[in-house]
């Protein structure tokens, strides 16, 4: 099964270094061992851009966006065997977190693809 | 959280961990069989202890501590051994230093150690079928039970193979070794090969009524990345991932709904995984970049790679997948890669070159009771209109199927050709 992991964080600082050596190290094995497939992270919502449909009328709205509370940071796509399994490694990145982020607060998604065709 | 809940959840976690404690457990006892047993006792000592604890807050840690104190053990008591007979006093400081805090095992670079197991689960030495239920417990982590299901075999039959294979390591001396110069590339070989087959297996299920066949193809899939990553100047190594990768992209649209196969040229491209292609791409572009072009599994994968990048079957480069076939063939003489010439010929240049060739080969002793042979014989001849003949190979390629939805398909078309006959 093919799994997204969405970390969503209301946190506006960047990662501790020490955050991101934890996250590197985990990311290094996740390939050594053929899980994860892809990953990235993503630029500040404020440098983004929505296209929004409203009451019908299309519209291009730059960022920054007052109203957002979680922004999603960044993501990884898995192949894992099971939820159970997508629980246990998206539990130790989060762990991660609460070890080497101290005061961080989030959320990390755990979405599973839609099966294609038939 | 119910019982079985649970029960998923620690299996789950185990999965995870399993590759770093086997690891580091061969890595202090310097046998990879040994290892294996005793991680399995630490999964043992977790599905006894979490269900009334629940999971521990670092599940990894936990398993990790449960299986170095068993290795721990073993030693001690293999210590005791040898001074009792006196052949060698062991020396406290190795120990200590065998023993790194487990709460650092992040830290360790598996590399190595992965790359030792997978050789050690895949030694030449070891049957095809050994190797195969050795490779998916030590590397994959699957049960015994999982591995039976996944090739429809009784338990007892696998768990005999997996004791078999570890003792005969065991007793020759192999249980712990990692080839180099001159032998790597022929035992890398013989991990690809173990690595191929596991996914074929799964491949050729399609969708089987259990998922853990299908499953195997990510299984192998997995040791494919990670051989990759841990081996990354082996282009094979890289040719072998692009083949399955590529060949995996397809699975979404390979089965109409009701699971009967739909060939390649007729398949919906729109269901085609394009993350499993780019990723396919990348991996054979590697192979090509080490200079691995000509390799077996590389030139699988590019003729693949031709199908992966036609936007609509009729934009398939049929002249290149002829031409790659013909390389193929001058690796490894075989009638079927010839016989695969035959088809891409008869699409780049019409159906009388390819039938030239197809006839050659209907002398071949290797293909008789071949089904695809007739098969495409008889392809060739509908194109050429000679109908009468293409019924007649049709019929005789399905006698031939041995699988029932192949069977089907192959009367499907000799009723066609003879209705074509009359008209």
């Amino acid at each position: 099964m093919r799994f997204m992991f969405i970390v969503k964080s209301a946190h506006p600082a960047p990662p501790t270094p020490e955050l991101m050596q934890a996250m590197h190290k985990l990311a290094d094995r996740e390939i050594k061992a053929g899980r994860m497939l892809d990953s990235g992270g993503l630029m500040p919502l404020a440098t983004g851009a929505q296209v929004r449909i409203t009451d019908g009328q299309l519209s291009v709205v730059d960022g920054p966006f007052v109203e957002a509370k979680e922004v999603i940071g960044g993501y990884a796509i898995f192949e894992l065997q099971s939820k159970e399994e997508a629980v246990a490694a998206v539990t130790e990145f989060m762990q991660l977190h609460k070890d080497f982020a101290p005061g961080w607060e989030g959320t990390c998604e755990i979405r599973a693809f839609a099966q294609t065709g038939p | 959280m119910t019982a079985a809940d649970t029960h998923r959840a620690i299996l789950a976690v185990w999965r995870i961990e399993q590759p770093r404690l086997i690891t580091s457990l061969a890595r202090m006892l310097r046998d990879v069989p040994l290892a294996e047993d005793l991680t399995q006792e630490a999964l043992v000592a977790a599905l006894e202890r979490w269900p009334a604890t629940g999971v521990p807050e670092k599940p990894g840690a936990w398993l990790m501590a449960t299986a170095k104190h068993r290795a721990l053990d073993h030693l001690r008591r293999r210590r005791m051994l040898e001074r009792k007979h006196e052949l060698v006093a062991w020396d406290m400081e190795a120990e200590q230093q065998a023993m790194p805090d487990p709460d650092a095992a992040l830290d360790d670079d598996i590399g190595d150690e992965l790359l030792r197991l997978i050789f050690t689960a895949c030694h030449p030495r070891l049957s095809r079928e050994a190797r195969v239920a050795l490779a998916l417990r030590m590397i994959c982590g699957l049960t015994t039970e999982e591995i039976a299901r996944a090739f429809l075999l009784p338990d007892a039959t696998i768990a005999q193979r997996i004791v078999r294979a570890k003792r005969t390591l065991s007793e020759s001396g192999l249980a712990y070794e990692t080839p180099s110069g001159e032998e790597l590339s022929e035992r890398l070989a013989s991990v690809l090969e173990v690595v191929y087959l596991i996914f074929n297996e799964g491949y050729t299920a399609a969708r089987g009524q259990d998922w853990l066949r299908p499953q195997l193809c990510n299984e192998a899939l997995r040791m494919g990345r990670a051989l990759t990553a841990i081996a990354p100047y082996e282009p094979e190594a890289y040719g072998l991932l692009a083949l399955m990768e590529l060949n995996a992209s397809r699975t979404a649209a390979r089965t109409d709904a009701v699971g009967e196969p739909i060939l390649m040229l007729d398949q919906d491209r729109a269901l085609w995984d394009q993350l499993q292609i780019r990723r396919g791409m990348q991996a054979l572009g590697r192979a090509r970049e080490l200079g691995g072009a000509g390799g077996f599994y590389a030139l699988q994968a590019a003729v693949i790679a031709c199908h992966a990048q036609a936007r609509t079957a009729g934009d398939t480069d049929w002249s290149r997948i002829a031409g790659l076939y013909a390389e193929l063939a001058a690796v490894v003489r075989s009638p079927v890669i010839e016989l695969n010439r035959a088809v891409a010929v008869g699409m780049a240049e019409g159906p009388e070159v390819a039938l030239v060739i197809v006839d050659r080969l209907a002398r071949e002793p290797a293909l008789k009771g071949y089904h695809l042979l007739p098969s495409v014989r008889g392809d060739l001849l509908h194109k050429l209109g000679r109908y009468e003949e293409a019924r007649a190979a049709f019929e005789a390629a399905a006698v031939l199927a041995g699988n029932r939805r192949e069977h089907n398909l192959l009367r499907r078309r000799a009723a066609e050709a003879a209705e074509a006959a009359m008209s």
